[in-house]
Formats: structure tokens, C-alpha cells, sequence
């Protein structure tokens, strides 16, 4: 496996609670006014002066009307994790004004469209008015667009107080818009009116502001979904099927978006794979079942709901062996839930999936170019091991941006498993088992339709089986065949990512987590450390768990188990596997459907040791 | 089959690609006596034999139930899938991609295609898949001991479960209406008309979908039912009596105008429907639906090719694939360049 995911960790520089580089910025929209993109523009921007910055959209299931929030954080110490604390609060939206006045910290700073005429009825911050309308009207944008434009005002307004570079902001709308110079002109008209009227109306007031730092060379932006498709592309998916979902949908999006600049045959024009948007997940994950059976790369990708339908499917993939990789982006359950809010609860439906006995691997990926690592090494896994592998991401990973190291090329050839083909069933005189275990690890060889050897087919099903895929209901087939999936299993663990570790002098408590909390994770344990008390980290990357996860409990006194979810689903299947350690494992399950805060791990913690 | 002598094997018939009918056996089926799955089964190796067809250049599809065992029983050296419940078609959706040289067939039954399969025997037509969907239906589920399906006439009263009191679905009908490009219904007591159907539906371009009536001998075979043999025989109305001419093959016997039509197939072999009672254009969709509608109201047992459309391309032409099937590429087909990591990390931020 290659080498650890290097974080996003530096050594603070400056004292915490400056108040340069150092806050959040709230921006509070109705859904649907196209505030995405002005939001974006102030992240990446502030990506581009080289301060550390990360946006969450904090959005409704509505396509327009409901309030929206995103949240930014500029810090210099490259923490990122969301706070629940908000230094400037930008308000356009009259249904969540009172409560995102109510947001601001005391002493920050309150950005408001001055057409909303609700009473300001806190000494302790600085409000600013901004002529939303006044702006957008002596703007040149057609009517149709005035609405979206709208929110150009505050980008400029906010930038001019807090000492944004406008080229950077130039350059973040000359990205989102893909160099069309129309929309770019437009926008950044409205950017630099709102701007130059800040200059000459506004006097500064709050303390809050950023400065150019040369902190993010070497690091690019991107979402996890985008960085999941790519993974995928380099992996050489060939086949793809899914159905719309929030918030996996821009997972195949993004397919469909590279797949024909990237693996078009250069001579032909001709794809060397095929994206099928299906009926129904039900659909999607059988169209890749057959596609993993016929040979090819094949994935699907899903949230909660599409994945409950999913499970009968896999359950088939599982016994009949057949590779595939499903891309699991959390949304917070049960059943339709909170579709647009993060979440990490269906670790313990996937690990158990499917009815009869049956046992799942599982990727965790954390950073963003893991998600593309992962996408690439899903398929690796899934075809030697002749199994579903399932990824999971999850909302905040998939949707946000995240500033990541760039994307690596594989550092492995393709591994294509143990397939036969007709030279190969020609050198064996085509004796050979489809569920035979010849090699003693548990993973039989498979043949793939097409090949033209009289001895290659087989008749894959999901009825009982003997060792040369014949129908059979007799006993002992039937224990052998399961007990060779369960040692098949067991090769797993020796082939699936290890764990990130991370230690610190003279811990003996223990921090176990996976995905996209270990931001809040590092924040809190750099805080908890001066608070004396060390801790050592694993992020698990994959499950099975691997001896790595099995030395980490051993070598504990305590080991905290973080996750978002209610159940503390990944702290019951570790007190299954280490069921004689299983005192030393506490589960601190984060519930609420927002990206994990830094104070919530550091307080839960505390709280803990103090008793 | 070591022990057969060259001597047998020279005396036994071959195919023009030197095969014997045995070389498209499966397994012994485990169906009961009589089953009309059984005669369908025959047909199926018939029709590849005598179309020459490499048995490793066909591969079979089927869901859950009595239809879904059946493709273990014949052509023993494809490959096949059985997969789940009403989810045949997605399962084949996926596999064809795989290597589109691959001719298929799906078997399914009335259970498995028309309740939790209809929503994707519906979508299969519309992607046009290609590939010889067979519905062998008897209006009842066998497996589980004789539950009406969902196919049942109204009225139908069977010994464990009373009166159906729900309305059929009509599988020729449920594909007509979506727009499937071969639209054809058959009766296993006709062995020799659905063989051609097979033949005809293997060289299609697209979606084939054959609504076979193949009678539960076990559960749904009395005189009065709507799926027997007995109703079947007396109720059969042939559309035309259909022979299939394979590609570069002369066409002997000579029809006067107006007495044959002839469907010229997507690969160059001809389907020819001597007209028996009925003018029948199966090119007319709304014909064809006409003729169903009749057929209904007449208690007929129509049979034949009812709609059949060359025209229209198959999904995997769609998609644009290279030649070579996609499961022979090799890694430097499939993973972009060393080169390329750059200009993706450059399209991001």
C-alpha cells in the first residue's frame, strides 16, 4: 500500500484567537439564488492568496426558497474543521436574518442586504448595511440574472473589508466560469462596484481580516466525488451504472464530465467504457454485477436510500463472487432522513449486508486525493479479491471543497486478479474449479464470458454451489464453499490500505476514527496536548481490520472511538472483533448532521477524563 | 465425454461449425414431465444448432423461478447468469457491455417479469438491449406451489388459491407499448414456430421479447384455463407460418405476390411469414396492437411475429465502443497516461 496520506497539519504561528487569518465566515441565502457560486468565489480566492480555507454548504433538500449556509474558515494553522463560532455573518436572507444576527460572535462583524428591514438589536458587533438592490440595479445584468447577481454584492462588499485581493477573486470566477468572458465580466463588475462603494461608504470597525500567507502551495482544491471519479478513470473503470441521488450524484456526474477527454481510443474516437444512468438502484447495481461478471471495471455509486435497495444485489456479488465497487456517499438516515447533511452511519449496515451470512470490505477514505486513491485502488481490491468493495464516503467529503495535495498517478499496475484465459485453461487441458480454492487463500480463479476455451463457462447464480458452479444443496458443498469466503476474507486483511497512525510522546490514550472527522480530530488533540494530555490517532482506511487496528486497541489504556452517527456503529463492530478488549473502547458518536467541530472531540473528551 | 470413439462421433450429425446437437445440451432438467419450459428449452438448442452458433459465442440470462432453472439445461459450454427476482435485464444490461460480440438470451417467466421484473423488462426495451428475452408463461408460480401470477386470467379458479380476481397482464402487449423493436408470442405446443421465433429473435439487432404460453402441467393445465396445452391447441391462431432463411442463403421456395412477406434482418438473414388467414403487417405498431386487442376480445391464442421494427440501433451501439471487446483491454487502454495526472490536477483549483 502506499505511503501515508500526509494531513493538513502545521505548526501554529501565531497565537490562537489572532485575529488575522484566523475566523469563520457565515453567509446565510435562501436556497436556490445561485449563492453557490459567490460563495465559492470568496473560498477560492482566499485559497489563492495562500491562506488555509475551507467552505461547508450547509443546505436544505429544497431546490429553492429554504435558507441555505455556508461557512468558511480561514486559519493560518491549516485547521479546517467547521466551527460552531461564526466571526462574520453575511445575512441576504429576511427568513434567517434574526437568527443569523443572533450567530454573530461578539465583537464580529454582520453583513446585511440593507432591503431587509429587521431591527439590529446587538451593541456587542459591527453591523454593515450593503445596497443589494441599489448595486444590482445600476448593474448591466439582464433581468433574469439580477437575482443571481445578487450575491456578487456581498463578495465585493466583504472583500473590501476584510482585505481580499480582487485579481484572486478575478480569478476564481475566470475558474468557475470556465473562461467565458460574458459571465466573468458580469459578475465581476457587480464584485468590484460593491467593493469600490465599501471603500468610500463603509469604515472598518471589526477586527477580522485576512492577509496573503504563501500557506497553500502544493495544494489543490477539489470535491471528493470529483476526486472519486478521477480515481475511478485512472483505475480504468469501464462500466458505471447509477441513479440520481443527493449527495452521490456528482460522483457519476464527473464520470460522464472526464471519461471522454481521458479514455477515448486516440485513433477511433471510440469509449473504451459506457455510464448508463439506470431506472432505479435495483437497476444500477445489476447492470454493474453483470458488467464485474463479464470482466469489466464496474462500479455504481449511491447514498443510504439507493444503497438499502441495493443489498439483495450485493448480497449475489457476494456469493457468486463477482467484482465490483460501490461508492457509498453518507447522507444522514434512517430511511430518507436529512438528505443534505452529512453523516457516517452506514458502516455498520455495510459490514453486515445481505441476508445469510456475509462479510463486506470496506475503503474509509479521509483526504480528498485518498478518495481518488481509492478510486483507482477499489477496483484492485474488488478484483482480486472477487468481491464488492465498498467505499464510503460521505456528504462533507463528496460536496465540499477541500484544499488537498494534488492527485497522484497510481504507484501500482493494474491488478486484474485471478482470471483464465483461453492460453491459460489451454495449459491447465481445462481442468479447472470456478470455486475451487487451488491457491489456499481462499480466492478461487474465474473465467469471463467471451472466452472462447470449451472449458471456460460456467453458470454463475446465487443458488448453492460445488466447487465447479454446479448446482448443489448438498451439506458439505455448502460449508466448504462458505468457509473458503470466510478465509477469502481473512486474505483481505492483508491486502486492504493500513491505517493512518499518528503517535504523540508519552500517550496512552487512544483516538480511533475514519473519514472525513479527522480535521476536527487533529484540531482538538493539538488542544487537548497542551491541556496535557497526549494522544495518539488512527484513522482507519479499511475493514476488515488489519493487524495495525488490532496492536493500536492492544497498546491502549483507552481508545475513543469517534464517528458521526447516534449508534457508535464503528465502536460496536470494534468491540465485536476485540470483544476481551472491549472495556477500553468508548464510543464518543457525534450526532447532529453537520460536519464535526474540533470543540465537540476536545469537550467529549474532556468530559470524560475528568470522571 | 472421453469415451465416446472418433467412430460414434464421425457417424453422429454436425452442424456447418462441425458440432453436434450434443455440444448445445445442458444439464438434465429437474422441471416436471411435461413442462412447457422443457419444449422451449429444445427449441433453444435446436435453434443455436442449426444456426451454427459457437455455444462460447451465446450467453444466457435468467431471473428466479421454474423459467429462471431452465437455462442450466441448455448450452452447457456458454456462460450464463441467473440472477435475481425481475432483475435479469439489468444483470444482462451490464454483462453485454462486457463483450459485444456475444449474442444472448434471457429467460424469464410470467412471475419474474410481470411483478417486481416489469419495471426493468420495461427499461430493457427502451435501452433495446440485444438480446432474445423470453417470458415462459403459465399464469401461475411453479416453485412455490401453484399462487396465481400476475399473467392469470380473471375468473381463473385453481385448486389451492379460489378465483383470481384481478385483471392479466399481457406480455406482448406490456411490450408493444414499450416500444420494444420485436414484439412476438408463441406456444410451446408449437415447437417448430417458436424455434423460428428463437432463430429470427437471435438475429435481431435489438430487444427480442418472446411471450412463449409453455403450460404448467403441475398447477395450471386444465381444459379451461387460459395457459394449458388443451386451450392453447384449440385456441392457437397463427398471424402467419414464419420460416427463417440464414444470411447468404438462397431463398427456395417461391411465394406469388402478395402471398409471403419477407423481413430482411439486421444480419442479412430473412424471415419470411406466409400469410395464412389474416393480412398481417408486423412492421405496423398500431396494427399490432389492433390485432392484440382482437385477438383478446376473440379468445384467440394469437401467435407469430406481431411487431418487428430493423431499423432502430441496440444500446451497445449507442455507447460508441471500441471494436475490441471491453474485457480484452489491456491496462494501457483503460489508464490514461503518466502525462495526463498533471493536466487533471490543473483542471482543479
Amino acid at each position: 500500500m502506499s505511503a501515508v496520506q500526509e494531513n493538513l497539519k502545521m505548526e501554529p504561528v501565531v497565537e490562537i484567537g489572532s485575529l488575522v487569518n484566523n475566523f469563520s465566515i457565515t453567509v446565510g441565502t435562501p436556497n436556490g439564488s445561485g449563492s453557490q457560486t459567490s460563495n465559492l468565489t470568496i473560498l477560492r480566492a482566499l485559497f489563492k492568496m495562500g491562506i488555509p480555507v475551507s467552505g461547508k454548504n450547509l443546505f436544505p433538500s429544497n431546490i429553492q426558497g429554504l435558507p441555505t449556509w455556508y461557512t468558511i474558515r480561514v486559519n493560518k494553522d491549516g485547521f479546517l474543521a467547521r466551527r460552531d463560532e461564526h466571526e462574520v455573518v453575511v445575512a441576504m436572507n429576511p427568513d434567517s436574518f434574526a437568527h443569523d444576527l443572533a450567530e454573530v460572535q461578539p465583537g464580529g462583524a454582520f453583513f446585511y442586504a440593507d432591503d431587509i428591514r429587521m431591527p439590529i438589536n446587538r451593541e456587542d458587533i459591527v453591523a454593515y448595511p450593503m445596497p443589494v438592490k441599489q448595486i444590482v440595479k445600476e448593474s448591466d445584468a439582464p433581468s433574469n440574472l439580477k437575482n443571481y447577481i445578487a450575491n456578487m454584492v456581498y463578495v465585493g462588499v466583504v472583500a473590501q473589508m476584510l482585505g481580499v485581493d480582487l485579481d484572486k477573486i478575478h480569478q476564481a470566477l475566470e475558474f468557475h466560469f470556465k473562461g467565458r468572458q460574458k459571465p466573468i465580466d458580469l459578475n465581476y463588475g457587480v464584485v468590484q462596484k460593491a467593493a469600490a462603494w465599501a471603500a468610500e461608504i463603509l469604515e472598518k470597525r471589526d477586527p477580522y481580516r485576512v492577509e496573503p500567507m504563501d500557506a497553500t502551495a502544493g495544494y489543490i482544491m477539489a470535491d471528493g466525488n470529483t476526486a472519486a471519479a478521477l480515481g475511478s478513470i485512472y483505475g480504468g473503470v469501464q462500466f458505471a451504472a447509477w441513479y440520481p441521488i443527493t449527495p452521490a450524484s456528482s460522483l457519476a456526474e464527473s464520470l460522464s464530465e472526464y471519461l471522454p477527454t481521458l479514455r477515448k481510443d486516440p485513433e477511433t474516437g471510440k469509449n473504451t467504457f459506457a455510464v448508463v444512468q439506470a431506472e432505479d438502484e435495483l437497476a444500477a447495481i445489476g447492470m454493474a454485477v453483470g458488467a464485474g461478471f463479464a470482466g469489466l471495471r464496474a462500479m455504481t455509486s449511491t447514498s443510504g436510500p439507493g444503497l438499502s435497495l441495493m443489498v439483495e444485489y450485493a448480497g449475489l456479488a457476494y456469493y457468486a463472487e463477482v467484482p465490483i465497487v460501490i461508492w457509498d456517499v453518507q447522507r444522514v438516515g434512517p430511511s430518507t432522513g436529512l438528505p443534505t447533511r452529512t453523516s457516517q452511519a452506514d458502516i455498520s449496515m455495510v459490514y453486515f449486508m445481505g441476508h445469510g451470512d456475509s462479510q463486506n470490505v470496506m475503503l474509509l477514505p479521509g483526504p480528498i486525493n485518498e478518495c481518488f486513491e481509492f478510486g483507482w485502488r477499489a477496483f484492485d481490491l474488488a478484483e482480486r479479491l472477487q468481491t464488492p468493495v465498498f467505499v464510503l464516503s460521505d456528504l462533507d467529503l463528496g460536496m465540499n471543497q477541500w484544499m488537498t495535495r494534488p492527485f497522484e498517478y497510481p504507484d501500482e499496475p493494474i491488478d486484474r486478479g485471478k482470471v483464465l484465459w483461453e492460453e491459460d485453461l489451454e495449459r491447465m487441458n481445462g481442468r479447472w474449479g470456478r470455486y475451487l480454492d487451488a491457491d489456499g487463500d481462499g480466492i478461487p480463479y474465474r473465467t469471463v464470458p467471451g472466452n472462447k476455451h470449451p472449458a471456460a463457462a460456467y453458470f454463475a447464480r446465487g443458488t448453492g454451489h460445488n466447487e465447479f458452479a454446479r448446482y448443489s444443496e448438498d451439506d458439505k458443498d455448502y460449508e466448504r464453499n462458505m468457509l473458503r469466503l470466510k478465509k477469502k476474507y481473512d486474505t483481505a486483511r492483508d491486502l486492504v490500505p493500513k491505517p493512518f497512525v499518528e503517535t504523540m510522546e508519552g500517550a496512552n490514550l487512544g483516538i480511533l476514527a475514519f473519514g472525513s472527522t479527522e480535521a476536527a480530530i487533529q484540531e482538538a488533540r493539538l488542544h487537548l496536548a497542551k491541556a496535557g494530555i497526549p494522544t495518539d490517532f488512527l484513522r482507519l482506511r479499511a475493514i476488515p481490520f488489519t493487524q495495525e487496528v488490532t496492536d493500536f486497541v492492544r497498546d491502549h489504556e483507552k481508545v475513543y472511538v469517534i464517528e458521526m452517527n447516534r449508534d457508535g456503529q464503528l465502536h460496536q463492530l470494534l468491540s465485536l472483533e476485540y470483544a476481551n478488549q472491549c472495556v477500553k473502547l468508548i464510543s464518543l458518536a457525534y450526532l447532529d448532521g453537520l460536519p464535526m467541530t474540533a470543540r465537540y472531540v476536545e469537550e467529549a473528551i474532556l468530559a470524560k477524563e475528568a470522571k | 465425454m472421453a469415451e465416446q470413439t472418433t467412430e460414434t462421433r464421425a457417424r453422429a450429425q454436425v452442424n456447418l461449425i462441425g458440432l453436434e446437437k450434443s455440444d448445445y445440451r445442458g444439464q438434465p432438467s429437474t422441471l416436471c414431465q411435461g413442462c412447457g419450459h422443457n419444449s422451449i428449452s429444445s427449441q433453444i438448442i435446436a435453434a443455436c444448432y442449426e444456426l451454427n452458433l459457437a455455444p462460447e459465442k451465446v450467453i444466457k440470462f435468467s431471473g428466479i423461478g421454474c423459467s429462471s432453472k431452465s437455462p442450466a439445461y441448455f448450452l452447457g459450454r456458454s456462460f450464463g447468469f441467473n440472477g435475481l427476482h425481475g432483475r435479469m435485464p439489468s444483470l444482462a444490461t451490464g454483462t453485454m457491455f462486457g463483450d459485444h460480440t456475444l449474442r444472448a438470451i434471457g429467460v424469464s417467466g410470467d412471475g419474474d417479469t410481470a411483478s417486481i421484473g416489469m419495471g426493468q423488462f420495461k427499461h430493457v426495451m427502451r435501452r433495446n438491449l440485444p438480446m432474445v428475452y423470453i417470458v415462459e408463461n403459465n399464469g401461475v408460480y411453479g416453485l412455490t406451489k401453484g399462487q396465481f401470477s400476475a399473467t392469470a386470467e380473471s375468473g381463473l379458479t385453481l385448486k389451492s388459491y379460489g378465483t383470481n380476481p384481478y385483471m392479466p397482464i399481457d406480455i406482448a402487449w406490456e411490450a408493444l407499448v414499450g416500444r420494444a423493436t420485436f414484439v412476438a408470442r408463441s406456444f410451446a405446443g408449437d415447437p417448430k414456430q417458436v424455434k423460428e421465433l428463437i432463430k429470427a429473435g437471435m438475429s435481431h439487432r435489438g430487444i427480442a421479447v418472446l411471450d412463449i404460453i409453455s403450460p404448467c402441467v403441475t398447477f395450471n393445465n386444465t381444459d379451461d384455463s387460459m395457459h394449458s396445452y388443451a386451450w392453447g391447441k384449440d385456441h392457437e391462431v397463427a398471424l402467419h407460418e414464419l420460416s427463417y432463411v440464414p444470411p447468404l442463403e438462397e431463398i427456395e421456395v417461391e411465394y406469388e405476390e402478395g402471398e409471403a412477406i419477407d423481413v430482411t434482418m439486421h444480419d442479412g438473414s430473412t424471415v419470411i411469414l406466409k400469410k395464412l388467414e389474416h393480412d398481417y403487417d408486423p412492421t405496423d405498431r398500431r396494427r399490432a396492437l389492433e390485432i392484440l386487442e382482437e385477438a383478446n376480445a376473440k379468445n384467440w391464442l394469437i401467435t407469430g411475429l406481431i411487431y418487428i421494427d430493423t431499423a432502430e440501433a441496440n444500446l451497445i451501439e449507442i455507447h460508441n465502443l471500441v471494436d475490441t471487446p471491453l474485457n480484452r483491454l489491456q491496462e494501457k487502454d483503460i489508464r490514461p497516461g503518466r502525462e495526463t495526472i498533471d493536466i487533471v490536477n490543473a483542471m482543479m483549483f
